[in-house]
């Protein structure tokens, strides 16, 4: 699945990326930035497989929040690289997630249960949409651009729900049925009428095994961002971000980029939503809602734009506040609270208690503010400022060899 | 319409064909009508909209939970004035029953009885130094910290505000929509028909009066900025911020003060719509991604362009939904103003009316 993704990207930049670097320390700049590369995978795929280990003591240690941890990492991974690396702010990146949903659950109906079919057509029909979407968008910049696709996200929305709903089933979602015809399922023998989750040959995507497929594959993500980030064709979006006038005076065209990185980042977001589908074939029209556009734009802010891995970090990060935040009640705020006296502890569960639950979204209304007041480099840039006031302590407040450090 | 197709020259179809003529006639003009009030909706709100963005150049994600914000002024205000005591009702003698009659009722009489009944539009009173509040407290603790930031940065924040006020309401009223009446004067529906010569042609009474409302607020915003020196300022700083700046105008004062008009006026279409759709909290998200449509169809920083973008979007999407269009092209109410959105700024990028060179990239 990765490979398209892979090969495509190499066709356009990795190639030229090794002829324009400057001849002086070309070659032992490549290896070692590569060699880094893999010291920076190694260690992010073994702390992604190892999360059920030490996320255990902070109460994630069960595959259903790792799993959504995985997935909107990948989401938010995508997204990134149009919005990070670029600076070109999609609002309409939840429909591509909502057509990887309903591209897998069809799979899963007319096809087979097995999860990668699912996920290649997910990334497919994705691929293709973010292509017509991002043809159009893309010939505008600014806030233009915003807001076309947020047109573009609430027209898939309004006709998921009204028009389209042979295709996605309407209000009540596309689901899996005893009467779908499974095709390849049926041809290999299986009976088509019991209703079985999705499995990766004939293994039951439930539990650690769903956890582990979503995490190999934001794994695989991840490395393809790396490359991408490291490439020409990750240094010309970067280029574009801080100045597109200049690059189009240099006499670049900017558009076969953005169109390149626009339909990455889609295909992105249709693996994250046929993983979402492989989790729970069930596929509604709200994954489309603008509000679910700005939620992963919200994760790659409070991770860190442009970075590695803050989207990752930042999609986990909330996630896990949703999780735990959203399950507090008040009745468990007055055992957690419970060392207080009674009458401060009834003042502190009042205050408290309209962020928690229901109210979570309040928390992260104001979460989302304070990340983009106060740290607008997100959780990586507040790491970065930690350590570099860190180490200057260290060396007896010499600026320079933290910066160089850094 | 069916009578077009089929047999037009016959003479004796004739009559049948005037008939389906006025019938047709009829229907577009209720279909106009129907565009106008949420036309107005849409004017008011994307009005706000420029007027923060021309002169602040701020957007602002945030001005449909001001609109929001405004139609639960109205919900406030009328469940203050219908704080109610409880009282035997002697109607029912069977057993004891009690009903609650508002305070003012009790006090004033029929008086009180009016004031309770009109509470829709006499929350206005209170919408308007509320509104006024939130836009300065908005604009002095969040907005001008923004000026100097990118567009995204600016859209993000306000985002979140407008999730952080939607879930505020949310917390004190509830999630479900809070019906509210019109006062029974207005309530019922007017022959407007009667004005074209059409006799079958009514519309609820409310509606018309939220449009001839809506076409007052814009006249007084546009009064205030033709006629007054401030208005002229504020002009000036549209046209050219830095300038205005450097002849030793306090643009800062200035800013505050334009916020602070938008977000009456946010608040001011707020109130006066409740009796049309019942506000809840998200009220606001739904009509914010419409106005900012409105918005860039009607050219950013233009503020005529706004409102008359804002009323043809409103009658245009009214006449999508007829089902005689829906049969052609199903679904089309759903998108239409979208749709015309994308073919807006891609024929035209700086909308309708927008000046030249005025955020086309």
């Amino acid at each position: 699945m990765s490979e398209s993704v892979l090969t495509s990207e190499k066709g356009i930049g990795r190639s030229p990326a090794e002829r324009h670097r400057p001849k002086g320390d070309g070659m032992r700049g490549f290896m070692s930035s590569s060699r880094s590369d893999y010291v920076i995978l190694a260690i992010f795929a073994l702390a992604v497989l190892t999360m059920p280990v030490w996320l255990a003591p902070i109460g994630a240690g069960y595959p259903d929040i790792l799993q959504k941890f995985a997935i909107f990492g990948i989401f938010a991974l995508g997204f990134n690289i149009l919005f990070g690396f670029s600076g070109y702010l999609s609002f309409g990146h939840a429909a591509f997630l909502g057509t990887g949903s309903y591209a897998a659950v069809w799979m899963f109906k007319l096809l087979s249960m097995n999860a990668l079919i699912a996920v290649v057509f997910a990334i497919v029909v994705a691929g293709i949409f973010a292509l017509l979407i991002g043809y159009v968008s893309l010939r505008r910049s600014g806030i233009y651009f915003s807001i076309l696709t947020l047109a573009f996200a609430q027209m898939s929305y309004n006709l998921a729900y009204s028009v389209l709903t042979p295709i996605t089933n309407g209000e009540t979602g596309l689901q899996t049925s005893r009467s779908d015809p499974r095709i390849l399922d049926t041809m290999m023998g299986a009976d088509p009428h019991i209703l079985r989750t999705p499995d990766f040959f004939g293994i039951a995507l439930q539990g650690w095994p769903g956890f582990y497929f979503c995490a190999i594959l934001l794994i695989l993500a991840f490395f393809v961002t790396m490359r991408i980030k490291n490439s020409t064709f990750g240094l010309m979006l970067f280029a574009i971000k801080s100045n597109q006038n200049r690059m189009n005076y240099t006499g670049f065209s900017t558009r076969p980029y953005l169109l390149a990185a626009f339909v990455i980042s889609g295909m992105y977001a249709g693996l994250a939503g046929g993983l979402l589908a492989v989790t729970d074939p069930l596929a509604g029209a709200d994954r489309m809602q603008w509000t679910a556009s700005g939620e992963v734009v919200l994760m790659t802010i409070l991770g860190g734009v442009g970075t590695l891995l803050g989207p990752v970090i930042g999609a986990a990060v909330m996630k896990y506040l949703e999780q735990i935040f959203s399950s507090f009640n008040e009745g468990f705020l007055h055992r957690s609270f419970d060392f207080l006296p009674t009458g401060l502890q009834d003042f502190v569960v009042t205050i408290v208690s309209p962020f928690v639950g229901e109210g979570w979204h309040l928390t992260l209304g104001l979460l989302f503010m304070i990340v983009v007041i106060f740290l607008p480099g997100g959780i990586m840039e507040g790491i970065a400022h930690l350590t570099r006031r860190f180490r200057k302590g260290e060396t007896g407040g010499s600026g320079q060899t933290a910066r160089t450090g850094h | 319409m069916g009578a077009l197709a089929q047999t037009p020259f016959l003479s004796s179809s004739r009559k049948l064909l005037e008939g389906s003529l006025v019938g047709s006639m009829d229907a577009i003009i209720l279909q106009i009508l129907n565009g106008l009030d949420k036309g107005g909706a849409y004017a008011l709100i994307a009005l706000g909209l420029t007027l923060i963005f021309g002169t602040l150049g701020v957007v602002n994600f945030a001005h449909g939970a001001l609109f929001m914000l405004g139609a639960f002024c109205s919900v406030t205000f009328a469940r203050l004035l219908t704080i109610s005591e409880r009282v035997r009702d002697e109607s029912v003698t069977f057993f004891e029953a009690y009903k609650e009659i508002p305070y003012l009722e009790v006090w004033y009489g029929d008086t009180g009885r009016a004031i309770v009944d009109w509470a829709v539009p006499l929350s206005i009173l209170l919408a308007v130094p509320f509104m006024l509040l939130v836009g300065f407290a908005m604009e002095r603790g969040l907005i001008r910290f923004f000026y100097k930031r990118s567009h995204a940065e600016q859209i993000l924040v306000t985002f979140g505000l407008a999730i952080v006020l939607q879930e505020i309401v949310k917390y004190f009223f509830g999630a479900n929509p809070i019906p509210l009446t019109a006062p029974p004067a207005l309530a019922g529906s007017a022959d407007v028909g009667a004005l074209f010569g059409m006799p079958n042609v009514s519309y609820p009474m409310w509606r018309i009066v939220y449009f001839l409302f809506s076409l007052a607020v814009i006249a007084a915003v546009f009064a205030f900025l033709q006629l007054t020196t401030f208005g002229m300022v504020v002009r000036a700083g549209m046209a050219d911020r830095e300038t205005v700046g450097l002849l030793g105008i306090n643009i800062g004062r200035k800013f505050t003060i334009v916020f602070g008009i938008a977000a009456v006026v946010a608040g001011l279409a707020g109130v006066m719509y409740t009796p049309i759709l019942a506000p809840n909290y998200h009220l606001g998200m739904d009509f914010l991604v419409l106005s900012f449509v409105v918005v860039v169809v009607g050219g950013m920083g233009s503020l005529v362009g706004a409102v008359v973008a804002g009323f043809l979007l409103g009658i245009l999407q009214s006449f999508a939904s007829m089902t005689e269009v829906k049969d052609i092209l199903p679904g089309i109410d759903q998108i239409i103003i979208y749709l015309v959105a994308v073919v807006v700024l891609l024929v035209r990028p700086r909308g309708l009316m927008g000046r030249k060179g005025v955020m086309e990239s």
